[in-house]
């Protein structure tokens, strides 16, 4: 058992090099003078950040990439909310029909969503542009929201919405007096998963393009061309924002749970 | 206590909305794959099994599938080769650390999957990183030309990409053995590896199917990866819907393997919800 638990450890290990070895080098490559490959890494330098700061193309797409992100959200969160309490408080023939379409975009290949997109963006005569990614990452999203938002739904005890509603309150003062209050954590922690997938997205904008570029995609542009260590500097920031990201989102849901159990 | 107008103001919107940008999508798909496209490139909206005729008599889409099925094949059992016993170290060798160590697990689905294919062609490439290693240490003389641009480094990359996707479910089925459990099972005098063949792997399968599923799913349909790093050699069968898609101009058949693949994956989900059903029943 000893010598079990020793291969075991040894495993372990390995995996997380496994894991982390790439993202390291590519970090390390990103201050290498040399351009990105070869071995050592010679000529350490901050050059390709300096030119990274002078990329104009590349803002742009960064900044287009936010304004994605941002717009998705808010499409994703209105209509997960807006799904999760039809599920939650609705019957209606197709019910079971309409949950599957909600998760599919989740589970299936962004391939097969983004095709299926761009079919009916084509059909309707829809000129592709940044428009057309939002809508579609705003669909594909609303899969998140959804499973979030329903799932803190069904804990909500429905007494506190009953009595809102039988002192007098209309639906829409109980929704944002009552139910919405308790829908602050998971709408924060969808939000933001949902955020850092949009900016990251590929597959789905991947056919969704239209002359404008969003990070992602002008990266992936990039790709064709030949590559310089601003690939990895630009891979290095965003690697660092996603970690700022996800220790914000780690806090805020530390602080609610910590909240709501006292 | 909700009447039939809240109803139908909480559901219209959400309704139309699936409707219109999934469900019709996907139906489109469908239609597309049974029209054609005429000699002067034209979409005809004909009704007909041209396509799937296509898919069927020419060899090398039943090709390019099977070796796509091949890599998905590969990369979920090695993905879960290395998860799962990483996952079982955490969850019963691990306790101080247990949570931060998790943590580690989970940190590079966050580091975007573009940025993770790039890592691996920079460190593959002719000139890359690995053959400079090489041969600066004097192991290989000539930079190795096969390891970027095959299967091998499809496999690679996408078992990197999904190691922590199968590790997640894995985890989480182990995490929530009652000790209890184990601690009986030794009692009654059953051996580390009885325990672990007779109670910890049988509880722990809704985790695997979970986790292989979802890699087997999306390596499936990949098509960035292969573009990436995959070469000639290691084009999956979505590389070939996009090219359909673009220079080569065939939407129909395109979509024709489009619905392929989606039947493919309903199928495969469907088969692994209802025998994960069975299986939570017992």
């Amino acid at each position: 058992m000893k010598q079990g638990l020793h291969w075991l450890t040894l495993h372990s290990v390995l995996i997380y090099g496994f894991l982390y070895l790439p993202i390291g080098i590519l970090i390390l490559y990103s201050f290498n003078g040399q351009g990105v490959g070869g071995f050592p890494p010679k000529d350490l330098t901050f050059d390709w950040y300096r030119k990274l700061f002078q990329d104009d193309a590349l803002w742009e797409a960064v900044f287009n990439s936010f304004w994605v992100a941002l717009a998705s959200v808010g499409i994703a969160l209105s209509l997960g909310t807006l799904a999760a309490l039809t599920l939650h408080r609705v019957e209606f023939p197709g019910k079971a029909l309409f949950r599957q379409l909600v998760l599919l975009p989740l589970i299936l290949p962004g391939i097969i969503t983004g095709l299926a997109l761009l079919l009916i963006f084509v059909y309707a005569e829809v000129s592709l542009s940044l428009w057309t990614i939002i809508l579609g990452h705003g669909t594909v999203f609303i899969s998140i929201a959804t499973t979030e938002i329903f799932s803190a739904l069904q804990k909500l005890p429905p007494s506190q919405e009953e009595a809102s509603l039988d002192l007098g309150a209309n639906y829409w003062t109980t929704f944002w007096r009552v139910t919405f209050p308790n829908l602050r954590l998971p709408l924060t922690a969808s939000g933001l998963l949902i955020f850092t997938l949009s900016l990251d997205e590929i597959a789905v904008s991947f056919f969704l393009i239209g002359r404008t570029n969003t990070l992602p995609l002008e990266i992936w542009s990039r790709l064709r061309r030949g590559i310089t260590p601003e690939i990895n500097a630009v891979s290095t920031l965003i690697f660092l924002f996603s970690l700022v990201l996800l220790t914000v989102s780690y806090q805020l849901q530390q602080r609610f749970t910590n909240r709501s159990t006292p | 206590m909700y009447t039939k107008g809240y109803k139908t103001s909480i559901s219209l919107l959400p309704l139309l909305w699936v409707s219109i940008l999934l469900f019709l999508p996907y139906v489109l798909i469908l239609c597309t794959s049974f029209w054609s496209v005429s000699s002067d490139q034209v979409l005809v909206h004909t009704w007909d099994f041209s396509s799937y005729q296509q898919l069927v008599t020419n060899p090398m889409y039943g090709k390019v599938l099977f070796r796509s099925a091949k890599i998905a094949g590969t990369v979920t059992l090695l993905a879960l080769f290395l998860a799962y016993p990483l996952a079982y170290f955490l969850s019963f060798h691990c306790e101080k650390q247990q949570k931060w160590l998790y943590q580690l697990v989970i940190l590079p689905l966050w580091v975007s999957y573009l940025v993770r294919g790039y890592a691996w062609k920079t460190i593959l490439g002719g000139d890359g990183v690995l053959n400079g290693f090489l041969q600066y240490m004097h192991i290989t003389n000539e930079p190795l030309e096969f390891l970027l641009y095959s299967p091998f480094a499809v496999v690679l990359t996408l078992t990197h990409i999904y190691t922590p996707f199968v590790f997640l479910p894995v985890y989480a089925a182990l995490a929530h053995i009652p000790k209890n459990l184990l601690e009986a099972s030794h009692d009654l005098g059953a051996s580390h590896f009885n325990t672990f063949w007779k109670v910890i792997f049988p509880l722990s399968i809704p985790g695997i199917l979970t986790g292989s599923t979802f890699a087997f799913v999306l390596t499936l349909g990949d098509f960035l990866a292969p573009q990436m790093v995959g070469g000639a050699s290691g084009m999956m069968i979505s590389n070939v819907v996009v090219s359909l898609f673009g220079a080569a101009y065939n939407w129909p058949l395109g979509s024709a393997i489009a619905m392929v693949i989606l039947l493919l994956v309903v199928t495969l989900l469907s088969v692994v919800n209802r025998y994960e059903k069975k299986w939570s029943m017992k």
